[in-house]
């Protein structure tokens, strides 16, 4: 991921008119779903993501049970016709590997210990997919999470921050300009991706994957703008839980 | 497998044999419907369609491939349905059991056997090149007859659909020299273009249990069902496809009276279909 | 009820200090401070802090009355759905009847319905039920519906207020089981009637007001639409 191409201007506007630290733009419905246990539905920017939780219920096959605690298995799939060139469906090696880092930072917040022997699994369906789709299921699933009534020390929230190629304010070009939630473009001819998954209340980092190039100062800036990213959106799965029970409370 | 109860089961019948349904439909009523399109930014077409609590989103593909060697002049569509996990706590991961085998398969024959899509339309040089139209079916949500769910939205999907030629211009120059017909190909398709299609069979599901006959059967109507047939017909109300499902059987009676209700609810369907894609 | 009373909060939400309260149910303790670890309910009294929740599975307490849907039949015992995150154990050794070495089918199979009673649940949650007590016993008849748990003392009202209203109206048989499961039985129209009712007590449960605008809808409401 290395590329030479402009992607903000000197004046510190992004191709797609956003500002440095400037989200895209999200929307968050909880309990979108009659049959899944807690669900949510979730667009940002170009992403649209359903996820859904079924349990906790009892762990099948038997030797896949903990004694003590539930397993979290979060399954992260895209749907055929949610990328350019259409997806062959089923899981391949780059769904899995999501899967498996949204599986670990999810069950850090979930109160598993109360849930011995059981499962709690959490299905993100990627149905258009613009760059961050990681971080919008992790996102999606964390307020699905807490619809389910399942117990949580906290909703996990997600964001990346990235890096693009600039024209700095005297006209020089760098190859460097630290951003906040890569768009399409800026995912494809960006310099570096950083998505982080956190845990708002403590900033405990959940999930951390990084690709591109980064110095230190850089990767400071960039996590501190993801940091903040996650904050923003966090507030906005917290009103879209309260949103949901609103609607028949204090209509008398 | 989640287990139902028996006496669940024995309320259903009972009140089917007073000609009740337990959510207060009448036995030729569907569930409230609404069909969505152009959702999927990413597809050439997309439809999500709600049939009660039941939720499909389907999402049209179009590629550039190579006809097969029989049809040289013909483009090619495939069909798949997942049901996945996310819809029912009964579904599970992995390739398509045989029941999201015969859901793909009987809206596949809807469409195709009928000539919804003009395949010949979709022939760019015969024997070399023609467009693929990938029908993928998402099963969002599960409270029974996905049948007419996910045919309903792979249909108002494909009756959206753009071919995307802006985007495959690129690959088809490169060929001109070799094959000249492209260029006329190219001349008079500038910019994306509705796909070709004709007036499509509309499916409508009914099911049997206790000898009663009901059209959309919700979930907990389905799991009693002895007996499911699904009847597409056209707009002349003729039928163009049929699929008869699970292990009970139905009177050459029934089956008259069934393709009755399925040619009357087949009209307010279409008039629905075309209500939501603008026509 | 007082309106501060009705306020709901979410996981992570901080609720008081610890040396203020003390951590109820649905709550968590970090740093001396508690927190909610569920959707629900706030409930504030002198000492504690609870949260009720609004969603969830049953979470199954030794001494509850469930209605359980047979899963399996075994040589000595019966699998048992409660709508806990497990299936609940039924030993031979537990019914009303004398049950010989795989019997158990000739007694309950698959698809029916008992009132029972949560007998034991262990560190593991591993769950037992029972049937050994006169008021418990193989359903028949009527129908089942399903409500969140959570919304089950709704359904009873306070002093059993709401489910006598139901009775009244409807003239049904009506058992309330801790796991979110209702028995109705009675004539099939004023069962109709009965799971309506239930469904906008479920639906408006977090409203004011709600025995007299149910008792409302029962009295009113004679020219329901079919059932």
């Amino acid at each position: 991921m290395k590329s030479d191409k402009q992607l903000i201007d000197e004046t510190g506007i992004r191709s797609d008119g956003r500002k440095p630290d400037e989200l895209r733009n999200v929307i968050i419905k909880a309990g979108v779903l009659h049959r899944a246990d807690g669900s949510c539905y979730l667009e940002w920017g170009g992403n649209k993501v359903i996820a859904a939780v079924y349990g906790p219920r009892e762990a099948i096959p038997r030797h896949s049970q903990n004694s003590l605690r539930a397993i979290v298995n979060a399954r992260y799939n895209m749907a055929a016709f949610s990328v350019d060139d259409r997806k062959r469906p089923g899981p391949d090696r780059r769904s899995r590997e999501i899967s498996k880092v949204i599986s670990e930072a999810l069950e850090k917040v979930i109160l598993t210990d109360y849930y011995p022997r059981a499962a709690i699994d959490v299905n993100i369906e990627v149905l258009n997919a613009e760059a961050g789709t990681r971080c919008a299921g992790l996102t999606a699933a964390g307020v699905a999470l807490a619809d389910a009534g399942i117990p949580l020390k906290d909703i996990p929230v997600a964001c990346a921050a990235g890096k693009i190629g600039a024209t700095e304010e005297d006209g020089t070009f760098t190859g460097g300009h630290v951003v906040l939630d890569l768009g399409k473009e800026e995912d494809n001819f960006g310099n570096a991706d950083l998505p982080i998954a956190i845990a708002p209340r403590t900033n405990e980092i959940l999930l951390l994957q990084m690709d591109g190039h980064l110095s230190s100062d850089e990767f400071e800036r960039a996590l501190d703008y993801a940091i903040k990213g996650c904050h923003d959106i966090s507030k906005l799965q917290k009103e879209a839980l309260l949103k949901k029970y609103n609607v028949s409370e204090g209509d008398e | 497998m989640t287990i139902s109860p028996v006496i669940k089961k024995d309320y259903l019948n009972q009140l089917a044999s007073d000609g009740k349904r337990a959510d207060g439909r009448k036995m030729n009523e569907y569930r409230p419907i609404v069909i969505e399109t152009d959702i999927i930014g990413k597809a050439e077409g997309s439809a999500r369609v709600t049939i009660g609590n039941t939720q499909v989103v389907a999402g049209i593909k179009m590629a550039i491939g190579t006809p097969y060697p029989d049809t040289p002049n013909q483009g090619v569509m495939s069909t798949a349905a997942e049901l996945i996990p996310l819809a029912s706590p009964d579904f599970e991961a992995g390739p398509p059991r045989e029941n999201a085998i015969e859901i793909s398969r009987v809206v596949d024959r809807g469409i195709r056997e009928s000539d919804v899509i003009k395949f010949d339309e979709l022939c760019i040089i015969p024997g070399e090149k023609i467009w693929l139209c990938f029908i993928d079916i998402h099963i969002i949500d599960y409270d029974g007859n996905l049948f007419d769910a996910s045919s309903l939205a792979a249909l108002a999907a494909l009756l959206t659909t753009k071919v995307p030629i802006e985007q495959h211009r690129e690959s088809l120059e490169p060929l001109i020299e070799k094959f000249p017909d492209i260029q006329t190909y190219l001349d008079t398709h500038q910019n994306d273009y509705p796909l070709p299609v004709r007036e499509p069979p509309i499916s409508c599901t009914f099911a049997k249990f206790n000898n009663t006959i009901v059209v959309d059967p919700a979930l907990d109507e389905e799991e009693i069902a002895d007996v499911r047939l699904t009847v597409a017909t056209d707009e002349k109300g003729d039928i163009r496809a049929m699929q008869k499902g699970l292990n009970g059987s139905f009177s050459v009676e029934e089956i008259k009276n069934i393709i009755k209700e399925a040619v009357i609810n087949g009209k307010e369907l279409r008039i629905k279909l075309k209500e939501s894609i603008g026509r | 009820m007082s309106q501060s009373e009705r306020e709901i909060v979410i996981p992570s939400q901080y609720l008081g200090e610890c040396d203020q309260f003390k951590s109820g149910r649905g709550t968590f303790i970090e740093n001396g401070k508690i927190y909610s670890q569920i959707i629900g309910i706030l409930q504030r009294n002198e000492k504690y802090l609870n949260v009720i929740s609004l969603k969830g599975k049953y979470d199954a307490v030794t001494g509850d009355t469930v209605i359980g849907i047979i899963d399996a039949a075994m040589s000595s015992s019966w699998l048992v759905n409660i709508n806990a995150p497990y299936p609940a154990l039924l030993h031979v050794n537990e019914v009303p009847w004398r049950v010989e070495f795989n019997e158990t089918d000739k007694y309950l199979n698959s698809g029916d319905t008992i009132m029972t009673v949560v007998s034991s649940v262990d560190m593991e949650k591993k769950l037992q039920v029972s049937m050994k007590d006169r008021n418990l016993f193989k359903i028949k008849g009527g129908t089942i519906i399903d409500v969140e748990p959570s919304k089950i003392p709704r359904i009873i009202g306070k002093k059993g207020s709401m489910i006598q209203l139901l009775k009244k109206y409807t003239q049904c048989r009506i058992f309330v089981g801790k796991n979110g499961r209702i028995w109705i039985d009675g004539k099939q129209d004023m069962i109709g009637k009965a799971i309506q009712a239930i469904k906008l007590i479920e639906k408006e449960s977090i409203s004011f007001g709600l025995t007299d605008k149910i008792e409302d809808f029962l009295k009113h409401n004679s020219d329901l639409k079919e059932v």
